[in-house]
Parts: C-alpha cells; structure tokens; sequence
C-alpha cells in the first residue's frame, strides 16, 4: 500500500487569452470592455441567417507575436475549423476555433530557476486562434436567461504537462501574463475574463513515468484559485489512489468559497464536438517572410530584460524581479536612470514610491509625476538642495499637480538653507540657548556635535542643510569660539 | 414602374389562388412601385434600369421576408439584405417577389418547401425542378426575364432544364454569399435564372465579383458576359464525358445532345470525347459533404434568438421541441446524417474519405481542361421533368443531380440552356467551363442558344 503524500502532481494548463483588439474576430464589432450587454451586435455575431465571418487581421498579427514570445513554430497554413455544440450564448450552434492545424505549435516558457541554476522551462503544445463565445446570466431575471453575445478574439495556449506543484503552475501563469502583457497582446487581467485557466491534473506514484487518469478543472477565477484548487484536487486523486481506488476522468468545478472541488454535470464533460473544417474561411496563410518579421518586432521579452539590467545597473535580483514585473513599470525606471543616471537610486524611488501610488490605484500611463521630473528630484537629493525628507514631500505633492520639483520645493520653503548667515544665526541662537552644553562642546566634547546638529536644525525647521552646520559647528569648535 | 405592373399583373394571372403555380411566397406591390419609381426618377442609371426580378426565399432581403422555405423562419425579416439584392438594385434592377424553394435549398423537385410545391408552368403535373424552383418557375411563367436562385448540387441548373429557361452556377467564389443562407458552404453558390443567355449574363455581371463580406469570394477581373456572344466557335474544343452519356440515357434526351453537338461543331467547334472517371462517386460524396456542413449550418436556429420558439421545459426540450416542429422530413433526414458522417469514430471513414474523392473529382475536371478541352457539354438531367410524387425515395430522388452535382464539387461554372423538348417537356444541356472561365461558358451558351433556335 502507499501513502497519499507517495505522489506526486502532474498538471497540464489550458489559458484562453482575449487578444486586445478594438473589433472582434470575425465581424467589424468594437470590442470595449464594459459596453452595455448587445449593444456591440451586427449579424455576423449574432448569427443572422446568411451572414458570413471575416477574419480580424489584427487579431492574427497579435495571436503570431504571442506565438514568437512564447518561442513557438508559427504554422504558414493553418486552419479554422467549427466546434458544433449547442449553448444559448453559442449563436452560431458551433465556435470558431482551430482543430488539427493550430496557428502555432511547439514553444516553451521558463517559469524559474532550479536550484542548480538551470531553467524550469514549461513545454507549450500548440497555440491556437478562436472567438470568445457569449456569456449566460441565469439569477438576473426571474424564469429567463439573458445572454451576453461576446465574439473577442482569443487565443488558447496548451502547455505540455510539465508543472508538478501548485506553486510551478502559479509560477507559470504569471510567467505567461507577464509575458503577454509585455507584447501588449493583451490585458491578461483574470478578474475582468482576459486571461482564463482551465487545469488538467493528475496524480501518480513518485518515480512513475506514464500519466495517471487527469481531470480538468474549471472555474478558476484568480492565480491562487488555481493553485488552491489544483492542491484540493491532488489530495482528492492521491487519497482515493492511496486507497487503491481509481480516478475517473471528468470535469470538476472548483468552489472557491468552499474551497472544494465538485464533479461538473457529467454532460458537461462528454461533448462529441463534430469539429471540421470551416468552409467559410479559408485557410490562413502567412508568408514566411511575414512571420519572420513579426518576431523581429516582438519587444524585450522579461528574462531579456532582466539581464540586462542585472548587467546595466547592478541592481539586485530582487529590485530587478519588482522593475521588470511590469513592461510599463520598467519603461519608467529606465527613463528617470536615464535622465538622472543614478540607477541605484532611480531604483529605490521606483520600486518604494512610485509603487506606493500605484497601489493606491494611480496608473503609469496617467502618473502626475513623470520620469524626467523624479530624475530632478533625485538630483536635488543628491547635491542637498533638498533633504530626503523634503524631497518625499515633493514627490507627494508632484504626484497630485504634476509641477516641477524644483519649483515646489521653493513655493513651499523645503530647499534646504546653506548660506552661512543664516546658518551663522541659527547656530548662535542655539550656543546661546544651552549655554552649557556650548561650553562644553568649545571644551573639545566632540560626542556633542551630533547633538548641537540635532538642536541647529530644530531651530531652522528642518531647512538647514546639515552638512553645511557641521562644518559650521566644527569650525567653531576648532577655532575655539 | 410599367415593368412592375406587367409583373404583378403576371403574378395575379399564373401564381395566385389555389389553382396557381405557388412560385412566389413573398412581394409587397407598393413597395416595387417605389423602387421603381426612384429608378426611373434617376435617367440611365444602372445597366439593369427598371428591370424586375425575383429571387430566391434563402437570399436575405430587407423588406419582404427570407424564410428559406421554412416554418422555423416563418414571418422572418432579415434587418440586412443580401449582397447580390444590393448589387442588382444598385443597377436599377427592382425586386418584386420572394420565391418557393425547397426548405432550406434541400431538394430537386420543390416539393419539400413548407409552403407548398410549386407547379411547373409547362406542365402543372409536373414538378418544376429544385430547389429553386420557383424563381426557375417565375422565368419561364413570363413573370420576370431574371431570377436569382442558389446552387448547392444543381439547385438552378435542374430547374432550368425542366422549366425551359437558361441558368447558371457561377465558378465557386466568383458571386458573393453574404445574405444567402447557408445550406453546405463549400458548395454553395448564388446563381441566375434568365428567359435568354443574355439575361443570365447581364445578371451574372452585376452580381460577380469580390466582397469583402465573404472571405470566399475571389477578387478575380469580371467580363462583360453579355458580349461573349459570337457565332463562331473555331478553335473551342469541347469535351463530351462519356460518363454523362450512360447506356441508360433516356434516347430522346440523348438525341437531343446529339443534335446540340452538331450545332456546335456546325460553328467551328471541335468535339473530343473525354473522360471523367470518378463522376459516379459524385452523389455519394455529396450526400455526405452537403449533409456535414449543413447539420452545422442549421444549428443557428435553436429557437433562442430569431424564427420559431416552442417553449418547453428547459432548454434541451425548446431545442428539441422547436426544431423538430420548425424542420420538415427532407432538412432533418440530412441534419441527421450530417450529424452522423461527423460524429467522433465516423468521420475519418465518411467526412475525410469523401473530401479526398472530392478532391479527385476536382482534380478530373482540371486534368480534361488541361489536355486542351475549353467546355464541357453534358445533358442537365438524365430525364425531363417528373411528376409530382413520382421519386418518394429519397436516393431516386438524389439521382436526378447525377450530372450537375459534379460543378458544384469541383467548383467549377455551369450553365444550363434548353435544347429541345421530350414530349413537349424542356430538356436542357449543360455546358462547365474551367474556374473562372464564365466568358468561355457564355460564348459555348451563347452558341448552343443561337443553333437551338435555328433548328427551331
């Protein structure tokens, strides 16, 4: 007999992806995220007697630059093929998809590193165009159904079943979303349906080559849902093969607030699709020279990135994982280093600051504080003309009206004061306050300098520059004032 | 507008009442009137002015209904029209009719429309052909001289050959499909019915021609049809496929073939035997190919978004419920099939088989064409027109498309022109020319047409 935790996962992932086009796959439709319900309609989507699908070119140039960032084999024939079902928010009674020849085939996506140094990567079966069929709202209207007509272009991307935790198909996932988002392919965004995860998974003894019996798992709404919802299925698997049961194969739904899995409605997981060719669209044809191209436009992928700026900058892994997590956020980083050449301290602002905006629901593209003024103010820290408590003052108030650092810093009287009349004035008015620890500090007590510095700048407000009173301080004391 | 009222005037003396020929379903007399009169307001626009036609009841039109013969579409208005409609309105031409068909394009006798059969002018005891039979019908009635239909397996050329009138199936992807209801994609083609080869050229000529909104059809130059017209053919070779000439060939329509081929060859033409050699796999494979898209196809109407509802308890039932009331016997006998020759563990032995013979059957018509021959010429039908009820089985039935399925598998043009008659009854001979060689088939057409009318 064998114990449950003698086995281990084998997951397999299947992620649709909505492609960020502004018309839909196959008709001239907008589509907006948000629009009212059919509202976006013509007869093509809604399945009108004798209207005929006409393929959305800008959804393939997007669905090819996914296939080159994920290293895959872009097919130069490939074929749409009709899967036959009927569903309410099915119009046609069959969606769209391709069948035996995919757009692409073949690619992989590292997912980390193991602990030798060398790449977990993730094999990517195929990678295939279709159209997003509708939605179905059952609870809204009493006795009725309403339904939502969809038609977004969509990409499917199967891995191979290469993931053997939870955590590698969690690290997968935002793996493959970061890598989407960086080709502006699409949003990737789970939450809002761009970016859909069904998993495969099975269980099998420790040491075992072939593949146990898989279920898939459906309704996964966020990337800790698959990765709970994969453990809870595991367990399932191992505890009834432990006991010497079989697994069947089926769909399961996960339950998220349960935190269970339950077997879908068997007709769920039995559809005989019918698929074939589809007769009215030809074969897509892509010419060599095209596909070619397409991959010499993709931009710098994550793991690119990421060297180089381990390389440029000599920042830390951890600094370079948080820069490079997101493309937008990168590009800024970059820019502030570039303008101010401090990429260290371009870092520090970006990765603590910046991103603290950016939590609290600012977005990069909209930000009032824009690279080439941080750059400035990183300049004004660094020569003193503001103190670094100053200068996150500014940044709060650049962030909301968008002025140039200096010129708040001046407004609002955060320069930091250096002539030495002013310093002169502070310091007197300070050595005659405490009489007595300005004795003894003249005595040669230099414990009391940091003290005296302390005091100088209480009675300046924080505007004295602090270098400048210690030297000021410390000329004192040497000339023995 | 005078040509609007002599049709409707048409209509009221042969189509209406019980006792009519029932080949229009559909017309809206004030609303022709308008379009005409707009047409007419505008002076030489279009090379259709004022001309009237009737199209077929699958090809989607704005104002009158498009039920393709159906009760699931019953009292349907499409909010679109169909490409084709726009073309010939924008010509001028006006539309006063919808026409009876078989339900859904699916049959060749027109007596498995909804509404009804059509009768055939010629002889009312008679079926005029499908499953355009009653735009065929409405031609040869003198409603209209042009007719639109559709060709999925010989839908425009047996009806022409049994009502007497001309009719054509352009080169697959030469006429555009947006608005024309889908029966078997792959197949299906708009097509013309004319009183003359001319009328069906002109009209072919207006309708011809890429649209975008069918990524199918072909951005290929279009001829002027209508002057192919030459009475000389020296230097055509034309192919006679022995497979189109059985032993068992009703004599008199193999006569007529005869004495067609001798008026060709009497203007120049040189006439080869020729060979075919997988013709006779063409109605097994087109009952499997046809069938297969069409089970697809006819999935839309569930019931959910337009056409009949028969509400029942849950959604499996309403599909089940509304499409076994909405279809008659002939569409649910071939969407069952279609289902089957598709079904996991059926479709490599039927579906892919019968793609790959349709591959060879194409791969004939290319072989002959390129040996050197120009046309094909070939009876339309193996027998005149038959009468009501005379092929209950359904396969008997099928056979009637033995010699124009073929065109439709392979892709090619087709045209049928009547050639005499048996008995009184019209025989039509057909003429395919290679993918997109429609002048080369006019100019045969053109020919046949003149010669025919000589020996008259």
């Amino acid at each position: 007999m064998s114990a449950a935790s003698d086995y281990e996962m084998v997951v397999g992932l299947e992620v649709h992806v909505q492609l960020l086009t502004r018309t839909k796959a196959f008709c001239g439709c907008s589509t907006a995220y948000g629009a009212p319900p059919n509202v976006n309609t013509c007869p093509v989507c809604l399945a009108l007697p004798g209207a005929l699908p006409v393929l959305n070119e800008e959804a393939v140039r997007l669905a090819v630059r996914a296939a080159h960032a994920l290293s895959a084999t872009v097919n130069e024939t490939s074929i749409f093929a009709r899967k036959n079902y009927f569903y309410p928010d099915l119009p046609k009674g069959y969606q769209i998809s391709q069948f035996d020849k995919p757009l692409a085939e073949h690619g992989k996506l590292d997912i980390g590193m193991n602990a030798d140094g060398t790449p977990i990567t993730v094999r990517i079966t195929r990678i295939h165009m279709e159209e997003d069929a509708g939605k179905s709202v059952h609870d809204r209207y009493a006795g009725a159904t309403a339904i939502d007509l969809n038609g977004v272009p969509l990409i499917e991307i199967v891995s191979e079943p290469d993931m053997r935790s939870a955590r590698e198909a969690g690290a997968y996932l935002r793996a493959l979303k970061q890598v989407i988002e960086y080709t502006g392919v699409s949003d990737a965004n789970m939450e809002e349906g761009s970016l859909r995860v069904d998993a495969n998974v099975s269980a099998r003894l420790r040491g075992e080559t072939k593949l146990g019996t898989k279920t898939e798992v459906k309704n996964l709404n966020s990337f800790s849902g698959v990765e709970r919802a994969l453990e809870v299925e595991f367990a399932r698997q191992s505890d009834v093969l432990a006991r010497g049961g079989t697994v069947t194969q089926q769909t399961m739904l996960w339950d998220a607030i349960r935190g269970e899995v339950r077997p879908a409605r068997s007709k769920e997981g039995s559809h005989d699709y019918r698929y074939f060719p589809e007769p009215d669209l030809p074969p897509l044809q892509l010419a060599r020279a095209w596909i070619d191209h397409a991959r010499a436009e993709l931009p710098e992928l994550p793991a690119a990135k990421q060297a180089r700026f381990l390389a440029d900058y000599r920042l830390t892994p951890a600094e370079i994982e948080v820069l490079t997590a997101d493309q937008s956020l990168s590009a800024y980083f970059e820019e502030v280093a570039r303008v101010d050449g401090d990429a260290k301290g371009a870092a520090n602002w970006v990765i603590r600051d910046v991103r603290q905006l950016l939590n609290s629901g600012a977005t990069l593209a909209t930000l009032k504080i824009r690279p080439p003024a941080l750059a400035q103010l990183l300049a004004l820290v660094r020569d003193g003309t503001v103190s670094h408590d100053a200068a996150t003052k500014v940044f709060a108030i650049a962030s909301e009206n968008g002025d140039a650092p200096l010129d708040i810093a001046k407004r609002e009287r955060l320069l930091q004061e250096r002539s030495q009349d002013a310093l002169a004035g502070w310091v007197d008015q300070v050595l005659a306050a405490y009489p007595d620890v300005a004795s003894r500090f003249r005595a040669g007590d230099k414990k009391l300098l940091g003290v005296l510095v302390g005091l100088v700048m209480k009675a300046s407000k924080g505007r004295a520059d602090p270098k400048a009173v210690n030297q000021l301080l410390s000329a004192r004391a040497a000339a023995g004032e | 507008m005078g040509a609007v009222r002599d049709a409707f005037r048409r209509m009221a003396e042969v189509d209406a009442g019980p006792t009519g020929l029932n080949c229009i379903l559909w017309t809206d007399e004030a609303r022709a009137l308008a379009d005409a009169a707009a047409v007419d307001a505008i002076p030489a626009t279009g090379t259709l002015a004022g001309v009237t036609f009737v199209a077929k009841d699958n090809i989607a039109t704005t104002h009158l209904q498009t039920t393709c013969g159906s009760r699931i579409l019953e009292g349907y208005v499409s909010p679109y029209e169909a490409t084709v409609i726009t073309r010939l309105r924008d010509a001028g031409a006006v539309l006063v009719g919808k026409t009876n068909c078989d339900e859904f394009a699916m049959g060749s006798s027109n007596e498995h429309s909804a509404w009804g059969p059509v009768l055939n002018p010629v002889d009312r005891t008679r079926v005029p052909g499908g499953s355009s039979g009653g735009s065929a019908a409405s031609v040869a009635a003198g409603i209209v001289r042009i007719a639109l239909g559709s060709e999925t397996g010989g839908s425009v050329r047996q009806p022409a050959s049994y009502c007497g009138v001309v009719g054509v199936k352009p080169t697959y992807g030469r006429v555009s499909r947006f608005g024309l209801v889908a029966f078997a994609s792959s197949l299906d083609q708009v097509g013309v019915f004319g009183t003359t080869v001319r009328d069906a050229a002109v009209a072919l000529e207006v309708i011809a021609g890429r649209d975008v909104r069918d990524a199918t059809s072909e951005d290929r130059p279009v001829d002027r049809y209508s002057r192919a017209a030459t009475a000389d053919l020296r230097g055509v070779v034309i192919g006679k496929p022995r497979e189109y000439f059985p032993k068992t060939l009703d004599p008199r329509v193999a006569k007529l073939c005869d004495d067609a081929l001798d008026g060709l060859r009497a203007r120049g033409a040189e006439v080869r035997d020729v060979s075919l050699p997988h013709t006779d796999l063409a109605i097994p494979v087109y009952y499997i190919i046809a069938p297969a898209e069409a089970s697809s196809n006819l999935a839309r109407f569930d019931g959910v978004r337009y056409g009949l509802r028969i509400t029942a308890d849950g959604l499996r039932a309403m599909y089940e419920s509304t499409r076994t009331r909405g279809f008659g016997a002939e569409v649910t006998r071939r969407i069952l099939l279609g289902t089957y020759v598709l079904s996991a563990g059926y479709y490599d032995a039927y579906y892919k088989k019968a793609q790959e013979v349709r591959t060879l059957i194409a791969q004939d018509f290319r072989e002959v064409f390129a040996a050197g021959a120009h046309l094909l010429f070939t009876p339309t039908t193996p027998s005149p027109a038959f009468e009501f009820g005379a092929k209950s089985d359904p396969y008997e039935m099928y056979l009637s498309d033995i010699f124009t399925a073929t065109a439709n598998l392979a892709g090619v043009p087709a045209i049928s022109v009547p050639i005499g008659d048996v008995d009184g009854l019209p025989v039509g001979g057909q003429l395919m020319a290679s993918h997109f060689d429609e002048q080369m088939m006019f100019r045969g057409a053109f020919a046949l047409e003149a010669s025919h009318a000589e020996a008259t």
